[in-house]
């Protein structure tokens, strides 16, 4: 085989501007690194001066793949984008179909995607530290996490039946309602959750490597934060309360307690905090979700886009027809374009979705926080030490399945 | 000010640089010419606080005239309210402001607009590729872009 590769990337310098300094590339597959990314730096010792990010290294077409699915096909494709909170994905991507539909979700229903899309803001942020702290050499920290998150994983299983892809969400409502038991153990859960959090606080929190290696280390300030089109936590631990769970209040978030937690100078320590803290709070909310849920339908009264119950498509032909229309030709989403944003674990995900009254979308047009983030990612590791480079990148929480596409 | 109140000075204000400004689905769509879009993204940053730049992507609609509708959001995180400016641009000279003067999170979501639909950003000084690589002919998300068209950087092993 010829060894001579075609290069994918054309660096944005390739000489150093100094004699003394040299120019480094790190990954888009390093050992060190989580996520499919390239960093080509200009080195001054172990300065960084220059930083070239480079993303795109898991892009797998999926806005043009989406263009020739119908709208319900499309769910288990969202939930691969932050495959850490899939059902936030889910449900940012279904209430933007059913804002073109103007269906208004079951109370239930908005209950219950609150109460997930919380759980799952957990499970995204207990990766996100796991997987930074482990990068630092915090071996017992990682493991502690993980257990919680794995917890949850086993645990969201048993309601969707996969443990990562939950392909959950449904145009209009939800696949299907809580197995028997489901909230007990999700009780259990959340006491264990405190256990072992608390644990990592004991760990990291006044721990003098820790400390040394993530306070004043890539410090963003508010406004460079906003130029740079920062959201979500990265935001928030500049100091900055900006979240849209409070700021636009959706599905019900209007209803629930609770504080937006902030940062004092956007380091990396700031980002490892905020989301601890973030944490704390969707716990807080979801036991007040438990107490919430009522009983009722989870799926809203609506043949242009449920799908009939199965007893009826067997029994009747109306149903019959309806199921096979909905599976052959998709729901007809009305004509118009709408954007809509959810707070997801990351930051603002919106979905910028075309329609022209078909069964398939137009367009589908994703903007997912960490493709943003990665714009501004270099102003991060500029003046700061190559080591830094590892829990900066880890601070910041890249997923490769949203920022690629 | 309340989100309303705002967006109805936009429109007072804005009413003689947009050709068309109405509600779609509670949000505010402004349309205009490319050649005033960065008058009046300045405007909307400095008098009215817009200063997220969420988002630019593009619809290709072949076969009308303009062809491809570029597509911004941007967010006040001071007033809490979304607004989208919508402009045209022709197939033969898909050209529009570059905003990276403005934002600097414009520069690599126009990369990746540039990337899929070949909108010439101008003004911006780094189209490189981005979520594809060098040397990719075409713009994969245009209706005209066949979706099985593979272009392998590395031969496939037989």
């Amino acid at each position: 085989m010829d060894t001579k590769l075609p290069n994918p990337v054309r660096p944005a310098f390739e000489k150093a501007d100094r004699e003394d300094a040299v120019i480094v590339n790190i990954g888009p597959s390093h050992p060190a690194t989580h996520g499919t990314v390239q960093v080509i730096a200009e080195l001054d010792g172990e300065k960084v001066v220059r930083a070239d990010v480079h993303c795109g290294y898991l892009h797998r077409g999926f806005e043009k793949e989406c263009e020739s699915h119908t709208w319900h096909n499309l769910i288990p494709y969202v939930d691969r984008l932050n495959y850490c909170s899939p059902l936030i994905n889910d449900f940012a991507y279904c209430e933007a179909v059913e804002k073109l539909l103007e269906i208004e979700i079951t109370p239930r229903c908005r209950y219950l995607r609150t109460l997930l899309a919380e759980y799952s803001r957990v499970a995204d942020h207990l990766t996100c530290v796991a997987a930074s702290l482990m990068e630092m050499g915090a071996m017992t920290a990682f493991l502690y996490l993980v257990t919680i998150r794995d917890f949850i994983y086993e645990h969201t299983a048993a309601l969707t039946g996969a443990r990562v892809t939950h392909s959950y969400g449904r145009i209009g409502g939800l696949a299907r309602d809580l197995p028997e038991g489901w909230l007990g153990r999700l009780e259990e859960i959340l006491d264990q959750y405190e256990v072992f959090v608390g644990r990592i606080h004991g760990l990291m929190d006044r721990n003098r490597i820790f400390i040394d290696r993530t306070r004043d280390v890539a410090v963003l300030s508010s406004a460079e934060a906003i130029h740079w089109g920062y959201t979500g936590p990265i935001l928030r631990s500049t100091g900055l309360p900006r979240d849209l769970r409070k700021d636009v209040p959706y599905l019900a978030y209007g209803e629930l307690d609770f504080e937006v937690p902030v940062g004092i100078k956007g380091d990396n320590y700031d980002r490892y905090y905020v989301r601890m803290r973030e944490m704390d709070e969707s716990v807080y909310m979801i036991r007040q979700l438990m107490d919430m849920l009522a009983p009722g339908p989870i799926n809203v009264d609506d043949h242009r886009c449920v799908l009939p119950e199965k007893h009826l498509v067997y029994s009747e032909i109306e149903s019959l027809i309806n199921h096979f229309k909905l599976i052959m030709d998709g729901p007809k989403v009305p004509a118009g374009e709408v954007y809509s944003a959810h707070e997801a674990a990351n930051g603002e995900l919106g979905f910028y979705i075309v329609s022209t009254g078909e069964g398939t979308p137009y367009k589908v047009h994703v903007r997912s926080p960490s493709f943003v983030h990665m714009g501004g990612l270099h102003r991060l590791f500029e003046g700061y030490q190559l080591a830094d480079v590892i829990p900066t990148f880890g601070s910041v929480n890249m997923i490769g399945g949203e920022c690629d596409r | 000010m309340s989100p309303s109140e705002v967006l109805d000075r936009v429109q007072e204000r804005l009413a003689p640089l947009v050709s068309e400004s109405s509600f779609s689905h509670a949000m505010l769509v402004l349309v205009l010419p490319p050649d005033r879009l960065l008058d009046l993204v300045q405007v909307l940053k400095v008098e009215f606080q817009f200063d997220l730049f969420l988002d630019v992507t593009a619809v290709d609609w072949p076969g009308q005239q303009p062809r491809f509708e570029v597509v911004y959001h941007f967010y006040s995180t001071q007033h809490r309210v979304r607004l989208r400016v919508k402009t045209r641009v022709p197939e033969e000279d898909p050209g529009v402001a570059s905003l990276v003067s403005l934002y600097g999170s414009a520069a690599y979501m126009e990369r990746e607009c540039h990337d899929m639909y070949g909108i010439a950003f101008r003004g911006n000084p780094d189209l490189r590729p981005i979520l594809l690589y060098e040397g990719f002919v075409g713009h994969p998300l245009r209706k005209d872009y066949p979706k099985d068209r593979e272009q392998p950087l590395v031969p496939y092993r037989t």
